[in-house]
């Protein structure tokens, strides 16, 4: 049971905070399962003023119900209030702070130290899901849907390996980052040195690029036809590929792909209607 | 055969449907990557009755958005409203293989990233709606009312969904009689236009992954190494 409610005196004294990680309450069942499915739609009112703050107080809320006096009582309202103000963070580790700032509530820490500690978890929490999901596991789930599609997979099979692979990350990730965050309480930065988080992206970055270079021509195989591969077209296209991927490359930051892809494709339809 | 105006009306409300909720899926619930336009494009697809169209358009559109990441609040295409419509529009010609006709294909793929683009921009107004929403809101959140939250909450995912399925149908109306059009118009050989529009995507896609990975020692040689292995599998696959 979290110490607020017993009437515990929590502070600030590490000794204490020591004490709150080794005796940490577990997380009800049925509370970990709404959390979870509110922190689904945590970004549900993202904007640029308080980003995605009114998230937070809604995925943190079923936790503050168990404050004393419940959803009339003083102490709710003045956690809800806190807990709805600016934050941000990646969506999938915004779990993380959702069950830490959902502990530190629950054992009525001070409220200047909970806003202290929410500001500081800002910038950790988006910076380390960006490198790990959005610039690594995305990425890599894309090329293994690719590669399935170069195999010959159907649709349903293609949609699946992706959907299947990906989401066991995805639910994964935001399981464990509630369950951590509500372990660990205000000492949820020793869950960020976890080694998935600091060495994830570099593994699988390298297996990205082993995926990529697998997939690519067996996808371009597929797409065009499957023609033998040593006839004109398809011999054009494994010379043109890496000649236009180039000049993208060298083009870096001063002009987007898909732009170029948008202004050429305009192009030859309309070059191949009026011609 | 060209779809009278009655005809397109009504096959727009599923497809519209299916892009509202796939719009919601790229940041507002629950980002199951529902929206990847390898997904979007093949539901697209089946939803017009072939799958297998849909999935070489959102093969080629999944290609593009290799590049594209959503990182934090940048601003980026939307790929999943406007995938969705790509598939359906690449359905619209098909081969005796399954393969999108070339001139719906190419117009499918203008279409997807042309709308995402559109879409890109249609999530910052979204974004600026929920700000002004909630701009006179402020006080009630501060007094910490649970209402206030939740109502902001089912605005924001409501407008979401109702953004996702205005860009669809936007997308579709303006999509499929374009496609029509062309296909029935295209000049050059099946087999070189194909070749373009997938030169094309897979060069970005080439590119993305040698820049997204470049940081960490060794990508690129794994990278062309696994490229050259690729390659002698087509060739002796074949």
């Amino acid at each position: 049971m979290p110490a607020g409610k017993s009437g515990g005196t929590p502070s600030g004294n590490p000794a204490v905070l020591t004490s709150q990680l080794v005796n940490s309450p577990a997380l009800p069942a049925a509370l970990r399962a709404t959390m979870l499915l509110r922190c689904l739609a945590i970004q549900g009112s993202w904007n640029y003023e308080i980003l995605v703050g009114n998230g937070m107080g809604f995925c943190v809320e079923p936790a503050l119900r168990r404050l004393p006096g419940g959803i009339d009582g003083p102490a709710y309202k003045a956690a809800l209030a806190r807990q709805s103000v600016y934050f941000n963070a990646h969506p999938y580790l915004a779990g993380l702070a959702v069950g830490a700032l959902a502990r530190a509530e629950l054992d009525q820490v001070p409220p200047e130290r909970i806003e202290r500690f929410r500001t500081a978890l800002c910038g950790p929490l988006g910076s380390v899901g960006d490198r790990l999901v959005w610039a690594a596991w995305l990425p890599a789930c894309s090329l293994v849907a690719i590669l399935v599609f170069g195999l010959g997979a159907p649709p349903l099979g293609v949609l699946l390996a992706f959907l299947i692979l990906y989401n066991i990350g995805h639910l994964g990730l935001r399981d464990w980052a509630l369950r951590a965050g509500w372990h660990h309480g205000l000492r949820v930065a020793q869950a960020l040195g976890h080694p998935v988080l600091q060495h994830g992206p570099r593994y699988i970055g390298r297996v990205s690029a082993v995926l990529g270079g697998l997939a690519l021509p067996l996808a371009v195989h597929r797409a065009i036809g499957g023609e033998p591969p040593l006839t004109p077209v398809p011999l054009a296209v494994a010379v043109a590929t890496p000649v236009f991927a180039l000049v993208l490359v060298r083009l870096h930051g001063r002009a987007e792909g898909w732009r170029v892809v948008l202004l050429v494709l305009a192009a030859f339809v309309l070059y191949s209607v009026v011609r | 055969m060209p779809l009278d105006l009655a005809t397109l009306l009504a096959s727009m409300i599923p497809v519209a449907l299916l892009a509202g909720l796939i719009g919601l899926d790229v940041v507002s619930f629950p980002q199951a990557m529902l929206s990847r336009p390898i997904v979007g494009a093949t539901l697209g697809g089946a939803l017009a009755g072939s799958p297998e169209a849909g999935l070489v358009c959102g093969t080629a559109l999944e290609c593009l958005a290799l590049e594209s990441l959503p990182v934090g609040a940048s601003r980026y295409p939307e790929w999943g409203s406007s995938s969705v419509v790509a598939g359906t529009v690449a359905t619209v010609g098909t081969t005796d293989n399954g393969l999108p006709a070339t001139g719906a294909f190419a117009v499918a793929v203008v279409v997807g990233v042309l709308f995402a683009w559109i879409g890109g921009w249609t999530m910052v107004k979204h974004r600026q709606l929920i700000a002004r929403f909630a701009r006179p809101r402020l006080d009630q959140l501060a007094a910490g009312s649970r209402n206030t939250v939740v109502g902001l909450q089912v605005f924001g995912m409501t407008a979401d969904l109702a953004r996702g399925a205005l860009l669809g149908a936007t997308a579709f109306l303006i999509g499929v009689p374009v496609a029509e059009a062309v296909h029935a118009n295209w000049t050059l050989p099946e087999n070189v236009s194909r070749a373009v529009v997938i030169t094309c995507v897979a060069g970005v896609a080439a590119a993305a992954v040698w820049k997204d990975f470049h940081a960490i020692s060794g990508t690129r040689r794994l990278f062309l190494a696994a490229l050259a292995v690729g390659t002698a599998l087509v060739v002796w696959g074949a």
